[in-house]
């Protein structure tokens, strides 16, 4: 399973892709949207995208608006990853194709909470406890 | 730091006689960090300074916030899923069929803690059946801590509390956002009335419920307690309620006359209609 991490900011970029390592996918990572536009040409499908919102070059909602005009990417999902939390600038994400929102800062049980909530495998280990 | 045995043991009988929680040997290293915040506002450094000045006082006040801040638990908006979306998909749908006559529908969130499964709740209700809006909706939401109660009825959020498990299109939705504070608005809050409960006591409800939520709970109870609180639970729950416990509880070694029903990934309880409780 391959997971495509956007975000300009390497120290984020290195959480992201600690907690999708533990959930078994190999991590693509980019710098902007222009740079995740290349590395979606050049590499097998990716069901999912964790994508920051301000980045320079081109931003996550632009990145999101490109993709989901798309069809070659209709199943990937797309996750902002982001301090925005402007309800206006949300709904025009969720408007343009954003899957889900994860505000920072997050744990990761944050992350894979809204992974599970959107249908991307995740591990469980639920043990059963008797009362 | 490590508490002194003696101090350990003192806030474990602390515990079991004013709330009947069971804490045992092995999670005696949660009591510094659920003490942490009374100690300061006690104007105390250490949790050993608030201990000794509990037994010399015998406050009843300071024995009551120790045992509040020692069974705060864990929870978060829709926690595990499945159980609501087994309401969406099944119980609610039939609820709606075998209550057409009466329209009314009633539910309890025990153990509530800081709120957010019954709101949870409430948005699954508010968000997917319209046809709810003239009916008469209760959800009762209770705990045994005033103070976790009160800022569960404030319905305030963080904005990392409502990062955990609330989606992004309900929290727009169903939230006002005031910086980082965000608030469940009131067409939601007005669903849900907040109760101090204390499980271990008699309690009696005057209506009867359609569905309780009692849920990572019981497993801070000791057997006695649990088999007297799903006996009461029983008692209050409609012949054809459902219960919902933990996703990692069940009623094994308990008698109690519950059927287990499983849909999917999620199981609830009702009550099996042949036998009566024992006295």
């Amino acid at each position: 399973m391959n997971a495509l991490v956007v975000d300009d900011s390497r120290a984020m970029r290195k959480i992201l892709r600690s907690i999708l390592l533990d959930l078994g996918y190999q991590i693509i990572e980019a710098e902007h949207g222009l740079d995740a536009i290349e590395k979606l040409k050049e590499n097998d499908p990716f069901e999912i995208a964790l994508v920051d919102w301000n980045m320079p070059e081109m931003n996550g909602l632009e990145f999101v608006q490109h993709v989901r005009e798309n069809s070659d990417h209709d199943n990937m999902k797309l996750v902002m990853v982001t301090t925005e939390t402007e309800p206006d600038r949300m709904v025009k994400a969720l408007m343009a194709g954003v899957d889900e929102f994860v505000m920072k800062p997050f744990t990761p049980e944050i992350l894979i909470d809204k992974l599970r909530l959107i249908g991307v495998s995740v591990n469980a280990g639920n043990q059963c406890e008797e009362l | 730091m490590t508490l002194a045995v003696d101090d350990i043991n003192f806030l474990q009988k602390l515990l079991a006689d004013r709330t009947g929680h069971v804490l045992n040997d092995a999670q005696s290293y949660l009591l510094d960090s659920r003490l942490k915040s009374l100690v300061s506002a006690q104007g105390f450094e250490t949790v050993e300074q608030l201990v000794a000045k509990t037994r010399a006082s015998n406050s009843p006040l300071l024995q009551d916030q120790i045992a509040e801040a020692m069974t705060i638990n864990e929870t978060f908006f829709f926690r595990d899923m499945h159980p609501f979306e087994a309401l969406q998909e099944t119980i609610i749908p039939q609820l709606i069929e075998s209550r057409r006559q009466t329209q009314t529908i009633n539910i309890w969130a025990g153990a509530c803690s800081s709120g957010q499964e019954p709101y949870s709740i409430a948005i699954v209700l508010r968000e997917h059946f319209p046809e709810l809006m003239d009916w008469n909706i209760k959800i009762l939401a209770t705990d045994i801590s005033d103070e976790i109660l009160a800022r569960a009825k404030s319905g305030e959020y963080s904005q990392f509390e409502v990062n955990r498990g609330m989606p992004a299109k309900l929290l727009i939705r169903h939230f006002d956002r005031n910086g980082s504070t965000w608030t469940v608005k009131n067409e939601i809050r007005k669903l849900i009335e907040f109760r101090k409960v204390n499980l271990t006591k008699s309690w009696f409800f005057a209506d009867m419920f359609d569905i309780v939520f009692l849920r990572n709970v019981l497993i801070y109870f000791s057997v006695e307690n649990k088999q007297r609180i799903l006996e009461q639970v029983h008692r209050s729950l409609a012949s054809d309620g459902c219960l919902f416990l933990g996703g990692g509880e069940s009623i094994i070694r308990l008698d109690v006359p519950f059927d287990r029903e499983t849909n999917g990934q999620t199981s609830w309880y009702q009550p099996v209609p042949s036998r009566k409780m024992k006295k």
